[in-house]
């Protein structure tokens, strides 16, 4: 066996799980969806095909309107999240004391490991009726009654933003930690003021960190399923609910998977958008970590 | 240019208003496991373990009781199962990914990276779908009865090592990238076989990387719910049993004890991994 043979032959054998994790896993059942929301149910086994299912669902206006809902909320998630985390990611990265940054960078990481379900569930301990901020509030007589938190879009984006904050700080931090001091300094020096350094130097220097950050906030957001839920209880009117719903309550494989493949094409179209509005791509960014 | 004193002692506050914002539901979650109350709420009414190990109702702890010990053994055994699956598979695509040239090598590199950015409940019901469109055909053209294309663990070992394989290749490639080639080099001009190599020089290498992409893999699988729920028999794992028993029966402190039982087990995991990790950088 000569050596070009052998490297066909391990080149073979290492495509072979490649190929069949990505195309029994991730390809077909990708179109077996996009192939169920084609077709539709008119008697026992028998199906006609068509595009029936997108204009029934573009055709009901709670369909619809649920999901340009959930683009709004995970849109303005990612917003916020960036916004609330970007302060935070340039204190680790450049402002604490190099001791203090692993510190703080572990304890970022610590609701990572947290299930979504156990991060949801405690905030529905401090949040509900007889919960810990209510029945403190009413103790310390700031306010009569007990309030119920729990339940309302605010929440919903509150418990949002927590779950998906640290997909944002941690590609901010690992990007503005690439970033040389000395490129802060010549700003000051050409007497830049604060704000004109931080717009013209360190938001694109960080611009890979906050596209990575900012992609995968979405798809989070967009794809989650518990805290909506969970926060915003039954009336949440969630896309992937929605999804969850069709499939499993109601047993309407074919809405469902056209309910499927409208929430991946839409989600995919934001991505898509974003990474050609800054002119990245998703190898460097989302894989890089 | 310095920042003001003041300013800087804003942004601190600010940082750790952050910090508490990330612990505050973690330890509210926590602490009423410990509370001698029939309701995870306050007011706190003593310390107790009455949740962890009380045999009898009304405060049946968490193990004592059946059904989420049930749901915690599931979770073990699927999260055993698929990451030793995908730290394989993902130890293949790194060498594929590292060490390989082949035609469209970018783009099957982007398909690999795409199940990260997939909704975990699309990945879910789309294996759904394409299982049970398999299991009909072979039912109705074979006469088979495939049934571990139904809902249940098998099906869900598969939804999560679809997502999980990206996680492990992209960490394993990564240690296999900084791998100093020469080393292999000198090792076949000193008569190594291809085989020999691989075991006794390039796998202890990469040794440190396939561990960590194990307790990653293992705690991802452990906290999956998204995508375990649309695959999920009627052996369900912990969350799934959780989530159950939260929507059922309301809110009891026997859930505060699994989440503090959830929050230990995946706080040591991740221990382990860093230190792990820690070793590696500082030989």
């Amino acid at each position: 066996m000569t050596g070009r043979d052998a490297g066909r032959l391990s080149l073979i054998l290492l495509m072979t799980p490649f190929a069949l994790w990505i195309g029994l896993l991730i390809l077909l059942p990708q179109i077996g969806i996009g192939y169920v929301s084609l077709r539709e149910k008119v008697g026992f086994n028998q199906y006609e095909y068509g595009f029936a299912n997108y204009a029934a669902f573009f055709g009901e206006p709670i369909y619809r309107n649920t999901l340009l809902r959930t683009a709004w909320i995970s849109i303005l998630v990612t917003i916020l999240a960036l916004i609330i985390g970007f302060p935070v990611a340039y204190y680790i990265a450049k402002v604490a004391r190099q001791r203090s940054r692993a510190a703080l960078f572990l304890m970022c990481l610590i609701p990572l490991w947290v299930s979504d379900l156990v991060r949801a569930y405690g905030w529905i301990v401090l949040l509900r009726e007889t919960g810990v901020i209510s029945t403190t509030l009413v103790s310390l007589g700031v306010i009569a009654q007990p309030v119920e938190m729990l339940y309302n879009d605010i929440t919903v984006v509150m418990g949002l933003v927590y779950t998906v904050i640290l997909f944002m700080i941690v590609p901010l931090v690992s990007t503005l930690q690439g970033m040389d001091d000395a490129l802060l300094e010549a700003g000051y020096n050409l007497g830049g003021s604060r704000f004109t350094v931080f717009r013209r130097i360190v938001v694109p220097y960080a611009m890979p960190g906050i596209v990575s950050g900012c992609i995968i906030t979405f798809m989070l957001a967009a794809g989650s399923y518990l805290t909506p839920i969970l926060l915003g209880g039954k009336n949440s009117s969630w896309f992937t609910e929605q999804i969850y719903n069709q499939f499993i309550t109601r047993y309407n494989w074919e809405a469902g998977a056209t309910f499927g493949v409208l929430l991946l094409g839409f989600t995919s179209f934001v991505v898509w958008a974003g990474l050609r509005l800054t002119g990245q791509s998703l190898a460097t960014t989302v894989a890089k970590e | 240019m310095r920042t003001p004193a003041h300013l800087l002692w804003i942004y601190r506050a600010y940082v750790l208003i952050f910090f508490l914002y990330l612990v505050a539901p973690l330890v509210a979650a926590g602490a009423f496991a410990f509370n001698d109350s029939l309701f995870p709420a306050l007011p706190w009414q003593g310390f107790t373990l009455d949740w962890f190990f009380s045999p009898n109702e009304p405060k049946l702890g968490l193990f004592h009781d059946d059904r989420l010990l049930r749901g915690l053994g599931n979770s073990v055994f699927i999260g055993v199962i698929v990451a030793v699956l995908s730290v394989i598979a993902g130890t293949c695509n790194a060498f594929l990914f590292v060490r390989k040239d082949f035609p469209f090598k970018s783009v099957l590199y982007i398909l690999m990276v795409v199940p990260l950015v997939i909704p975990g409940v699309i990945l879910g019901i789309s294996i759904l779908v394409f299982a049970s469109m398999i299991a009909n055909f072979a039912d109705r053209e074979l006469g088979l009865l495939l049934t571990w294309l139904r809902p249940g663990i098998p099906l869900v070992l598969l939804g999560q090592f679809s997502f999980l394989t990206t996680i492990t290749s992209l960490v394993i490639a990564a240690r296999l990238q900084k791998f100093d080639v020469s080393i292999e080099e000198a090792a076949f001009n000193l008569g190594a076989s291809g085989l020999r190599v691989l075991m006794t020089i390039t796998l202890p290498f990469l040794a440190p990387a396939m561990f960590s992409a194990f307790v990653v893999a293992f705690l991802v699988s452990f906290e999956n719910f998204n995508t375990t729920l649309m695959l999920v028999g009627s052996d369900a794992p912990l969350t799934v049993t959780m989530y159950d028993r939260m929507v059922k029966v309301g809110s009891t402190p026997v859930l505060n004890a699994v989440s503090v039982v959830l929050m230990l087990g995946s706080g040591i995991l991740a221990l382990i991994s860093v230190l792990a990790q820690r070793e590696r950088t500082s030989p």
